[in-house]
């Protein structure tokens, strides 16, 4: 039976892990961190769950902790934030490198500077090439339910990557919504026990993990990384399934809102998403056709998916809460843009930014967005593909 | 939205106006409505301005933006008057209620003609009376419950004392205290 809470995001996935109970949880306690590692402190010293917490001097001893401990054979993790990411960075590639399935419980908050605390993801997104699965949320409930499915999809014998579980910084981190949650027991069984393969405390098959590769061998080993990355998508449809089983959620590798008949779109990750579906039943209301697409899955990137989700649309806005400074958009801008090339769109596509430093989106700046969608329709005519949203000029 | 409630608090750093707002979204969602209870967080010290908001609905909340056009507003710190535009946007079938000690018809010119209802209470007085020290998010938590009609009284004590069982778990002796501030903010408020 599910049980009704109302839960802040922060207290929802550190509720997710007691209930996953995992071996080694590393994490550095104060600010650039969240309220995630410090409900679990409670768990672990209440003896409510089996995991050795510990507390480390920096984001880079948690990610090094962890990493040394899911080689040792553990199912690990670490939590952070905002500049802790940026702390961790050199790690985690090591991580990926060496395919350790640990997981990440972010919480996406600006980087300085300006120094701010607030929501926007130029953290994950400045790690999105470091060879973590990344997995977005739109409210607790997301959050919680893609930190049950996250072993799955990083320990599946044909992914063995780490992965990052993302909310956004005090949207959803701090606000206390509604939520279901799952049985203790049935969060139990459906992450099951983990039974590494390769694992340093093996005395039956000694190996050294994380050695100098030379040039001989590095670019095989960065080349099964993504050999490892291109099953994930498949792996993470068949957790989901599996976890609606249990749930009654449905899960994709993105969210299609009132797609079906759309010609104009909004693509775009996280918190805002909900905002932007009160925008469109507003204007569908109205008689627009009008949809969203939201993305679950980043890293890697579901392009193909996403460009057939798009193909009957005239008009999208993609839309990025972090800056990539190349003149022309942002990282999930350039990621649709090259999905709509290769799919041969003919739609009108412009990459806005939003939202940096936690600027607040209201349903009205949605629906600002679908009107210069349908302006853009009208004049054949995209004008300017490189937009900010809300900015004093 | 035929059942939404929107309420905006200001008050200061180190008041409890976003614990309020939290226990706000506690209480209702006992009540089992959908409901949203969320901080704006500007610089952390004590004595700022911070501003919380609660949402609170029969239908599910999606939209994950602050609050811009209230029905109610609370006012936990009397000296925000001067300084920020409270009934900004605030709904004139609405209300907004004030933490203060002076008489309402001292208030209202401040309010910048607010055709709303103007409630008061002085939390500083309930609070001392029953908790012993200067708390002023309990009786206004109270004080909100009653002006919003979210529950009706009986249902809100009942709930409220399991929930401060739960919150003051290892300091049960304020429990009544604050039970007290709150059956004290219902009779109070006017």
């Amino acid at each position: 039976m599910a049980k009704r809470d109302r839960l802040s995001g922060n207290e929802a996935v550190a509720i997710a892990l007691r209930q996953i109970n995992p071996d080694v949880f590393p994490a550095f306690p104060i600010t650039p961190s969240t309220e995630i590692p410090q409900y679990f402190a409670s768990f672990a010293a209440d003896g409510l769950v089996d995991t050795e917490f510990i507390p480390v001097e920096s984001e880079h001893s948690s990610m090094s902790a962890a990493i040394g401990a899911s080689a040792a054979g553990a199912r690990s993790l670490t939590a952070t934030s905002s500049c802790g990411l940026a702390y961790m960075w050199e790690e985690l590639y090591i991580a990926a490198s060496n395919r350790l399935p640990l997981a990440l419980a972010l919480v996406n908050r600006a980087l300085s500077g300006p120094i701010n605390i607030n929501c926007d993801h130029s953290d994950s997104m400045g790690a999105r090439d470091a060879g973590w699965i990344q997995v977005y949320a739109e409210n607790n409930q997301e959050a919680y339910d893609n930190m049950v499915q996250a072993y799955r999809i990083s320990e599946h014998k044909d992914v063995r990557l780490p992965i990052m579980i993302c909310q956004d910084g005090f949207i959803t981190s701090h606000a206390v919504e509604n939520i279901e949650l799952l049985e203790d027991s049935d969060v139990k069984n459906f992450v099951g026990e983990y039974e590494p393969e390769n694992y340093l405390l093996n005395p039956e098959c000694p190996m050294a993990v994380g050695p100098y590769s030379v040039t001989d061998y590095y670019m095989e080993a960065k080349r099964n990384q993504a050999e490892g990355m291109k099953h994930v998508p498949q792996v993470v449809l068949d957790v989901a399934k599996e976890f609606q089983a249990i749930s009654g959620r449905e899960y994709g590798l993105f969210e299609s809102y009132r797609m079906e008949d759309a010609k104009r779109a909004v693509v775009m990750i996280g918190s805002a998403a909900g905002t932007a579906k009160d925008a469109i039943d507003r204007l569908r209301e109205q008689g627009e056709k009008v949809g969203l697409i939201k993305i679950r899955l980043f890293r890697p990137f579901p392009a193909e998916e996403i460009a057939e989700a798009l193909k009957n649309v005239e008009a999208v806005a993609i839309m990025d809460r972090a800056e990539g400074y190349t003149n022309h958009g942002g990282p999930l801008g350039a990621d649709v843009m090259a999905a709509l090339f290769r799919a041969k769109s003919t739609a009108h596509a412009i990459n806005i930014v939003y939202g940096l430093g936690g600027r607040d989106v209201r349903v009205e700046d949605m629906e600002k967005v679908f009107a210069d969608l349908k302006q853009i329709i009208d004049d054949n005519d995209a004008g300017e593909t490189y937009r900010y949203m809300g900015i004093r000029e | 939205m035929s059942n939404h409630t929107e309420i905006r608090w200001h008050g200061r750093g180190g008041q409890g106006a976003k614990t309020a707002a939290l226990l706000l979204a506690d209480v209702a969602f006992q009540t089992g409505k959908y409901v949203q209870g969320f901080p704006e967080y500007g610089p952390e010290r004590m004595g700022a301005p911070i501003t919380a908001y609660n949402r609170i609905s029969d239908t599910v909340i999606r939209v994950h933006s602050n609050i811009y056009d209230p029905q109610y507003v609370v006012v936990v710190d009397e000296s925000l008057l001067e300084t920020v535009d409270v009934t900004s946007g605030l709904k004139e079938d609405g209300a907004i209620l004030i933490n203060t000690e002076r008489p309402k018809e001292e208030i209202i010119p401040h309010l910048k003609g607010y055709k709303g209802k103007v409630y008061t209470i002085d939390a500083k007085k309930v609070s001392l009376a029953s908790i012993g020290r200067y708390f002023p998010n309990t009786p206004l938590l109270a004080a909100i419950v009653k002006v919003a009609k979210i529950m009706d009284e009986e249902t809100f004590l009942k709930e409220m004392r399991a929930s401060f069982h739960h919150k003051f778990a290892s300091k049960p002796e304020v429990i009544e205290g604050n039970m007290k501030a709150l059956e004290m903010a219902l009779k109070e408020v006017q």
